[in-house]
């Protein structure tokens, strides 16, 4: 029947949309497991480095290094931590607008920010932004590895031995579950060394072969796990974002699938009623 | 029962091994260091290399580590491993990868173009057009 041929085209159309974006569904429910899976097993380790830290830290308090020691804020650092794929709802965007606003709130300090761009979709949102993006990383895929992001990190550790920042943040998307993600801006250095009680007692390790080299390596691991961690769990958020974002795409193809199909049932027997009456106008005539 | 303490082994990925050890063997950087129960607190930057475990009961592990860092503690042995072999030279090259990113970002700007961003944009334009009209329209009325 030639009626509402259009519209049942367009059916079929939405139909294969449909599919598409619960496929997708699919797919980022389980990404987004391993992604989780992968958050977990990453913390140990930072939590490790953390408390050795915090002891050499404090049983070596002569000597300062300067990723402990505050500095006056002239210029500041973001690593910037974005997916590489869209179709993740505003999960990318959310993350610039807390980033654009605090660029702004730093230039109005007369401070100036210098940025690393983690993720395709951070670059594209710097060539149209501005600013000046020292370092990028993109293609990680879905299981990041930390030797990917050492340069990256490394020109940023850089700027700030030699001054050009004295402040360096990380900015990413916090898991909080999997219906909420929040962008989040960590400072990473200089680091925030905590006061801990229960190690007032005063012992010291034997250093092989000194304490300022073992500090030095172990506070770039620290900063190195800390962004990691951060893509790690921009990574379980993005996927997260995507399955929502896949549901709700899947949901009103749906709905719309429904309204198209009641406008062409009604669109067919109105084609009826009207060859009926035709029919019936035309045997009247004779 | 031989004695025993905890170890721990973790990268940045993952955990490696955790559990109780009776002893472990790795490769410093000064040399190789056997640590048993109730060694005294060390740190110590490791090489890349095998490191050994003796489980309680007498059972051998070996975990391979690309470097890291051995901590000893009174009651526990830990081990910070590298998920990639490290060396200056090593990292100085993944950084000049890195800015060279970054600049090929800045120069390709024209050709990677985001189209929908630009579509974005172009919605916004039209929309402050179409305001723009209706502002004109009503002060013509007016």
């Amino acid at each position: 029947m030639a009626v509402g041929k259009e519209i049942k085209e367009q059916i079929t159309s939405v139909k294969s949309t449909q599919k598409i974006t619960s496929a997708m569904e699919k797919v980022a429910v389980s990404k987004m497991r391993r992604a989780q899976m992968r958050m977990q097993q990453s913390r140990p380790y930072a939590d490790k480095i953390r408390d050795v830290i915090g002891h050499l830290a404090n049983a070596t308090s002569e000597y300062r290094h300067r990723y402990l020691q505050d500095r006056d804020v002239k210029r500041v650092g973001y690593i910037v931590v974005s997916s590489d794929r869209g179709l993740c709802g505003g999960l990318n965007n959310n993350l610039f607008k807390r980033l654009s606003q605090q660029a702004k709130d730093w230039q109005g300090k007369g401070v100036e920010v210098e940025y690393c761009a983690i993720g395709s979709k951070a670059s594209l949102f710097f060539n149209s932004f501005g600013g000046k993006v020292v370092a990028s990383q993109s293609q990680l895929g879905d299981a990041p590895e930390l030797a990917s992001l050492i340069g990256a990190v490394k020109v940023m550790l850089e700027a700030f031995d030699e001054g050009r920042i004295d402040r360096l943040y990380i900015i990413y998307n916090r898991f909080v579950n999997t219906m909420t993600q929040s962008p989040e801006a960590v400072q990473l250095l200089p680091l925030k060394a905590e006061k801990d009680e229960t190690l007032k007692h005063h012992w010291d390790y034997i250093y092989e072969p000194d304490a300022k080299e073992i500090l030095e390596g172990l506070l770039v691991r620290y900063v190195e796990s800390q962004v990691y961690q951060g893509v790690v769990e921009n990574n379980a958020c993005e996927q997260a974002a995507r399955m929502l974002a896949m549901k709700n795409a899947t949901d009103n193809a749906g709905s719309m699938i429904t309204e198209l199909n009641l406008l062409y049932n009604k669109a067919r027997q109105a084609a009826i009623t009207q060859e009926i009456s035709e029919i019936v106008g035309g045997a009247a005539a004779v | 029962m031989a004695m025993t303490v905890h170890c721990d082994i973790v990268s940045a990925e993952e955990n490696l091994f955790s559990g109780l050890v009776e002893r472990v063997i790795a490769s410093g950087t000064l040399g190789d260091l056997g640590i048993e129960p109730g060694h005294a607190a060390l740190l110590s930057p490791l090489k890349p290399g095998p490191v050994r475990i003796v489980k309680q009961g007498g059972e051998e592990e070996i975990v391979y580590v690309s470097g890291g860092y051995l901590e000893v503690q009174p009651n526990s042995v830990s081990i910070l491993a590298d998920t990639a072999v490290r060396a200056k030279d090593i990292d100085e090259a993944a950084a000049l990868e890195a800015k060279k990113h970054a600049e090929q970002a800045i120069e390709n700007q024209g050709a990677d173009f985001d189209y929908s961003r630009a579509l974005t944009q172009l919605a916004e334009a039209a929309a402050q057009l179409r305001t723009i009209q209706q502002i004109r329209e009503k002060l013509g009325k007016h």
